[in-house]
């Protein structure tokens, strides 16, 4: 005899999240080489929707490889990213890969945001223009709701008057700010940061991680590659310390961050934290 | 020092104003410079004027002679083709040198190799002699195959087609190298800005990396452009009847060498002339973005 099993809020609480806990980001096994050098050793990370993952490290642990990676800038040479069940760059075709053609990638490659550290606006046009560009010309929308859009967007970051400048006139500060709008432009389920802060100063630093800040308070998921301890600190829900290739630490952002395991990651830790005073 | 009593204000310095200013010191010099230009210029206005070598009557005759008019047709039919060849040549070859397939790099490393590397003379007169190597030009399969078109070379190649073929192709080899040059200097963190946005290659090419490539393109092509405008009278030798082949024609049967040249070169001077100015609006459209912002005036309410 089987009694029904009632379901109870505190069981629907452990049950709710397996509903939706296929990771919108699964990097599997991830390894790339530049030359004879290899860059990624076996990185394995979920990340999961609405998550804020901080990607902490010191220089040359192949950061930024794994976000290039991860947006099929560049593929890696043995592992497979995953975004939404989706295999980056590639199809399955029963055990093996398959390497897309260059226009299926693009395709993938729109739902994901990208903001870089020297912020690569596209000089010759307009700020307008910019954030329009790929709305039209990749997702097909019209003119007129691009530009609406835009606007909303230039409002959020703090920039609607700038809309008719070009990117050489503006600020460090002000460049990131219009890259983040460009990139939210698309609707991304995922957004990549590289050091987006590290080209500007303290004061341009805070108006970038405002933005940031709120986009995180709205759900967006995130990966953010920094050097602004702090900002993770208040931030990252996940924080992951990379070292020489792979992945020497991660969990949540207030333990890795106050209390880390691994004699490295504390080492790094108090050197970040000079630097900032 | 009373910084209290400093009021601020919108406006410029008035003519009374205590704001002291920078000004040049004055420039001696230049006016013996200009002096001496105006003296040399004055110079060559005389000699143009009152020398009877340059017999401007004759000159005013022919600068609008039929045949003369139909030698710069010619000049212009064949400069503007010959440089619409060079560039969509140059485009692909430029596309196919920096992919990374190395059949193509090799295709377009021999391509630029050979056309470069022999004189234009003996590849001019190579396509105008071609019926001589090949009687027949017909499309097939080599070795022997069957032919599905063919034609004999005489009719196909005319003294214009081989001035084209010999002139394009060899134009397609320098600016597959400009337009390379112009391709490599646009920072590849745009290419990756453009990709990570979404666009297809082909969309990156022609929305990111072309527009700004062309800043460092315009100016080299500018000058191929107006070489080529004197450099179509090497066609000469194929005997084609460009300008400077029906001055050649007029001056051997009337002996009037000296002015017909002087017609040639006015003509030419308006032409490259036109092209200048057209270059300059190009180059201006490219450059957008670039300059230093333009202020406009703020208006107070
Ligand atoms: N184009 C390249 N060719 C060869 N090696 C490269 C290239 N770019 C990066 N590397 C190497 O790859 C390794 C990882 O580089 P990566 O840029 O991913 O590091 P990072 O963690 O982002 O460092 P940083 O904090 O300085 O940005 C480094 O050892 C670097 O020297
Ligand atoms: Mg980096």
């Amino acid at each position: 005899m089987t009694k029904p099993v009632s379901i109870t809020p505190d069981i629907a609480a452990i049950i709710a999240p397996r509903v939706e806990s296929t990771p919108l980001v699964q990097i599997s096994n991830v390894w790339k080489k530049r030359g004879n050098n290899v860059v990624l050793k076996g990185v394995d990370m979920d990340v999961h929707h609405g998550k804020v993952v901080c990607l902490l490290g010191p220089s040359g642990a192949g950061k930024s490889t794994l976000l290039r990676c991860i947006n099929a800038i560049e593929l890696p040479d043995r592992g497979i990213i995953y975004i939404d069940g989706e295999a980056i760059g590639a199809r399955r075709e029963g055990a093996r890969f398959i390497r897309l053609p260059e226009r299926e990638i693009s395709r993938q490659r729109a739902d994901i945001g990208m903001v870089f550290q020297n912020f690569n606006l596209f000089p010759h046009l307009s700020v307008l223009e910019n954030i329009i560009d790929a709305p039209i010309r990749v997702r097909g929308e019209s003119k007129a709701t691009a530009t609406e859009r835009a606007y909303e967007l230039l409002e959020r970051v703090g920039l609607a008057n700038k809309a008719k400048s070009y990117p050489r006139h503006l600020s460090g500060g002000q460049q990131q700010r219009i890259a983040i709008a460009r990139a939210l432009a698309m609707r991304p389920k995922l957004m990549l940061f590289d050091e987006p802060t590290s080209a500007l100063d303290p004061h341009l630093t805070d108006e970038v991680l405002d933005v940031m800040k709120g986009l995180a308070a709205a759900g967006m998921t995130m990966i953010v590659v920094t050097h602004e301890i702090h900002f993770a600190r208040q931030v990252a829900d996940i924080a992951a310390v990379m070292a020489d290739g792979v992945i020497i630490e991660m969990g949540p952002s207030k333990d890795v961050l106050t209390r880390p395991s691994d004699p490295r990651t504390r080492k790094f830790l108090a050197r970040s934290l000079q630097e900032d005073h | 020092m009373n910084t209290s009593a400093i009021a601020p204000t919108q406006e410029w310095p008035g003519p009374d104003s205590q704001a002291d200013q920078i000004v040049d010191p004055p420039r001696y010099g230049r006016w013996f410079a200009v002096l001496a230009v105006a003296t040399a210029l004055a110079w060559v206005a005389f000699q143009l004027l009152t020398n009877p070598g340059f017999q401007w009557e004759i000159v005013f005759r022919y600068m609008l002679s039929p045949s003369v008019l139909t030698g710069i047709a010619m000049t212009i039919q064949l400069t503007l083709l010959v440089m619409l060849m060079g560039v969509v040549i140059g485009v692909v070859v430029a596309l196919m040198r920096m992919s990374r397939d190395p059949l193509l790099n090799m295709c377009a490393h021999g391509f630029v190799w050979f056309f470069r590397g022999t004189p234009v003379l003996v590849q001019l007169v190579f396509w105008y002699n071609l019926a001589a190597l090949f009687p027949e030009i017909g499309l097939g399969i080599p070795f022997g195959g069957p032919k599905f078109i063919e034609i004999p070379a005489t009719v196909a190649i005319s003294s214009f087609t081989a001035a084209m073929l010999g002139l394009g192709l060899n134009e397609g080899a320098y600016m597959a190298e400009i337009i390379r040059a112009g391709l490599l200097s646009v920072d590849n963190g745009q290419t990756e800005a453009s990709k990570a946005l979404g666009h297809k290659p082909f969309q990156t090419f022609r929305v990111v990396v072309l527009p700004q490539a062309m800043k460092a393109i315009v100016p080299p092509t500018g000058n191929q452009f107006i070489g080529m405008l004197k450099f179509t009278s090497i066609a000469s030798v194929v005997a084609l009847h460009e300008l400077m082949h029906s001055v050649e024609t007029i001056y051997n049967r009337t002996f009037e060498t000296m002015p017909l040249l002087i017609v040639a070169a006015l003509w030419y001077l308006i032409m490259v002339s036109i092209l200048s100015v057209a270059q300059y609006f190009i180059e201006r459209h490219y450059l957008k973005g670039w300059q230093a912002e333009v202020v406009q005036p703020q208006l107070q309410p």
